[in-house]
């Protein structure tokens, strides 16, 4: 495929806000994980809940939109200069020409749960005044996004559970080499609700304890929030030719989808619908295995999701380095692709492997090189992984410009006259 | 730039009135009489006993309709890719979710959960075909067909692959209903495909528009147009009746719709626009 350029991207989750604080919190090994206090759930865990996110309302003109879900939305894509980012864009390249790619799994549905405390008494009606196209429905996530920024392009959301927010990568990609659209604002937005936290629970797969991925004493996932967004355009201009930019961009270089064709809520025991993924990623990206310098795993830490992944990785991979960051963040569900895909982004930036923490004694089972402690290396190419629910897989391989660079100016030398 | 074009070779729908693609062509191209009547949503033969009693109607009426346009296009169903489109998922479920969270006892059965999610009918397709081609599943509201026929075409165009669209949407009871009024179900399935074969029944080319959305003549299928956001697929489902090349555009966003082109294909399998 051709590489797309991360032009800007920008997180917040449990560890911070924007990703000077996510970094900071990457580099010194600290999560955000708290014991779940969270609306009328009594569960014995411990959640990534964002801090502050109900007090910044969405902008005066959207209050139709109001639910949390949309408020982390706005407080995560105005850090780092992300809103302004996009507002130049659309006098770039026009309203019309900007799409909105937005994963969720489930959107504003705490409205609704919180709207059925207040269901009249006698007809059982739902309060005046609930929004369930704004708030509920998965289309509000990308309707919220479209609106703020005044764009007028193609939108959708993408909900396919625990890798909507990498999916929507794949959708914004394949528009953008029709020529559709000249820019994307791909991101993922989910908010903690009780369905998730009650529906996990009721599958036995909640942790008592700050989850483990990868700890051979894993027991189970922490529910958390997050808002991830990035703004993609084409890397190539018109002719084809990859427009070189500077060596520390971030491009988008292959993307894999599958399906594990196995369970609802069980991964393939062999991860096979995972390692379809990685393998398409990697031939889309046209990047061998090897020159892979880090995997950000999708890494849950229940016992069945993280053996399968191993597998999957070990049948690809020898000794990659990796890690899951959800021990810091927590699982964010649908805006778990989204988050991981701008760690991923941040750890070709600052050239920095993070660790996987609360995990101490990685699973000598599973055998992967599996990171205990963040730290400074030389990497160029990352991949990210988002399984999901009903067997739905997707991975994300990212590089730095720089190799993308070389690779051109090697390929000129020993083919002149090609064009780049 | 690549041109958003497709061949269609099959079709599934099921709806009020209309079951399978055969009887509801011949009723929306006027050949016969349109008689009203809820949805009937078979129980999916194709998944085995346990998962086939824990699907709700969304799921149904996905793989039933799925399942059809398969069937018609003959092709291997495991080398399809597919995008579900939905603008809601199982209400029945959503509700008695709701209803359970809002109580004391806020335990939730297994099941319930993983219904929940709205990617379960594309779990439960994989599942039924062990089909391990990609798989997305989406949302645009009412303009939730466009936005899954618009994808369709951008993995045909762009990535050359075979694609199932599958959009669908069932009814919400009260109190959801009051906020979401969704009448009765409505699912349509195409196979989409790079290539023209012997089997093609129109070939698509798609773009943009901020032109008006096509209404249909008829009041009563108008009327199941404007209630179910599957259904906004009918413009285009009553030109392929018809058999007769026209444009037709999709409703879509509120300043966005998708306009497209369909060409039919004719005996020797050539196509008039």
């Amino acid at each position: 495929m051709n590489p797309l350029l991360l032009t800007h991207f920008t997180a917040t989750s449990c560890v911070g806000r924007g990703l000077d604080a996510t970094l900071a919190a990457l580099r010194g090994q600290r999560g955000g994980l708290v014991p779940c206090g969270f609306e009328r759930a009594s569960l014995d865990t411990w959640i990534g809940e964002v801090e502050g996110v109900d007090a910044h309302p969405v902008r005066a003109d959207l209050r139709d939109f109001e639910c949390r879900n949309n408020r982390l939305a706005q407080l995560g894509f105005t850090q780092d200069g992300f809103a302004d980012a996009v507002v130049a864009a659309r006098g770039r390249y026009g309203a019309q020409r900007v799409g909105v790619f937005v994963g969720t799994s489930t959107a504003g549905i705490l409205e609704t749960e919180l709207a059925y405390r207040r269901r009249d008494p006698q007809s059982g009606a739902l309060p005046a005044g609930f929004r369930y196209a704004e708030t509920h429905n998965p289309y509000s996530a990308a309707a919220f996004v479209r609106r703020y920024f005044e764009l007028q392009g193609p939108a959708l959301s993408i909900s396919s559970a625990c890798s909507s927010g990498a999916k929507v990568f794949g959708s914004a990609r394949r528009m953008l080499e029709t020529g559709l659209i000249d820019a994307a604002v791909v991101g993922g937005v989910d908010s903690l609700c009780l369905t998730t936290l009650y529906g996990f629970n009721s599958l036995e797969l909640l942790s008592p304890e700050p989850c483990k991925p990868f700890d051979a004493r894993r027991n189970g996932i922490s529910i958390g929030e997050a808002a991830g967004f990035a703004l993609l355009e084409r890397a190539c201009d018109a002719s084809g030719a990859f427009a070189a930019p500077h060596d520390e961009a971030i491009l988008l270089l292959g993307i894999g989808e599958s399906s594990d064709a196995y369970h609802m809520s069980s991964p393939h025991p062999q991860g096979l619908g995972a390692r379809l993924a990685m393998e398409q990623a990697l031939a889309t990206g046209g990047v061998a295995a090897r020159e892979v310098g880090y995997i950000n795993l999708h890494g849950t830490a229940t016992p069945s999701n993280d053996a399968a992944e191993s597998l999957a990785v070990r049948a690809l991979f020898d000794g990659t380095p990796c890690s899951s960051t959800k021990g810091a963040t927590g699982h964010t569900l649908g805006a778990a692709g989204a988050l991981e895909a701008v760690i991923a982004a941040l750890t070709l930036r600052e050239q920095l492997l993070p660790a996987g923490i609360n995990t101490t004694q990685p699973d000598p089972e599973l055998a992967l090189n599996y990171l205990l402690d963040s730290r400074t290396v030389n990497v160029r190419t990352v991949l990210s992984n988002s399984f999901g629910f009903g067997g739905t897989n997707c991975s994300l391989l990212f590089g730095r410009a720089d190799r993308t660079n070389r690779l051109n100016s090697l390929n000129a030398l020993t083919h002149p006259g090609t064009p780049l | 730039m690549i041109p958003l074009t497709a061949f269609i070779e099959s079709v599934g729908v099921l709806g009020p009135g209309l079951n399978h693609w055969s009887d509801a062509a011949a009723v929306l191209a006027g050949r016969a009489p349109y008689v009203p009547a809820r949805t009937v949503i078979p129980a999916p033969a194709s998944l085995p006993p346990a998962e086939r009693r824990r699907t709700g109607a969304s799921v149904k009426l996905a793989l039933a309709v799925g399942h059809e346009a398969v069937a018609m296009s003959r092709r291997d169903v495991t080398t399809l890719a597919t995008v579900f489109a939905a603008s809601g998922s199982d209400g029945q479920n959503c509700h008695v979710i709701c209803e359970t969270l809002a109580g004391e006892d806020r335990k939730l059965s297994p099941t319930r959960f993983h219904n929940s999610v709205h990617n379960a009918p594309a779990g439960y397709w994989s599942i039924a075909t062990r089909a391990m081609a990609p798989s997305n599943v989406l949302c645009a509201y009412d303009g939730s067909f466009a936005a899954g026929l618009l994808e369709s075409l951008c993995q045909v165009a762009v990535d050359r692959v075979p694609t199932l669209l599958i959009a669908f949407d069932t009814d919400y009871p009260a109190p959801m209903r009051d906020v979401r009024p969704v009448p009765d179900a409505f699912g349509v399935a195409l196979v989409l495909v790079p290539e023209a074969s012997a089997g093609t029944l129109a070939r698509l080319d798609a773009r943009l528009t901020d032109a008006p959305c096509t209404t249909l003549a008829a009041p009563g299928f108008e009327q199941l147009r404007a209630a179910n956001p599957a259904a906004r697929a009918l413009p285009l489902l009553e030109a392929l009746a018809a058999g007769r090349s026209s444009s037709v555009v999709l409703d879509y966003l509120q300043d966005v719709q998708l306009h497209v082109d369909i060409a039919i294909s004719n005996d020797s399998g050539e196509f008039k626009s």
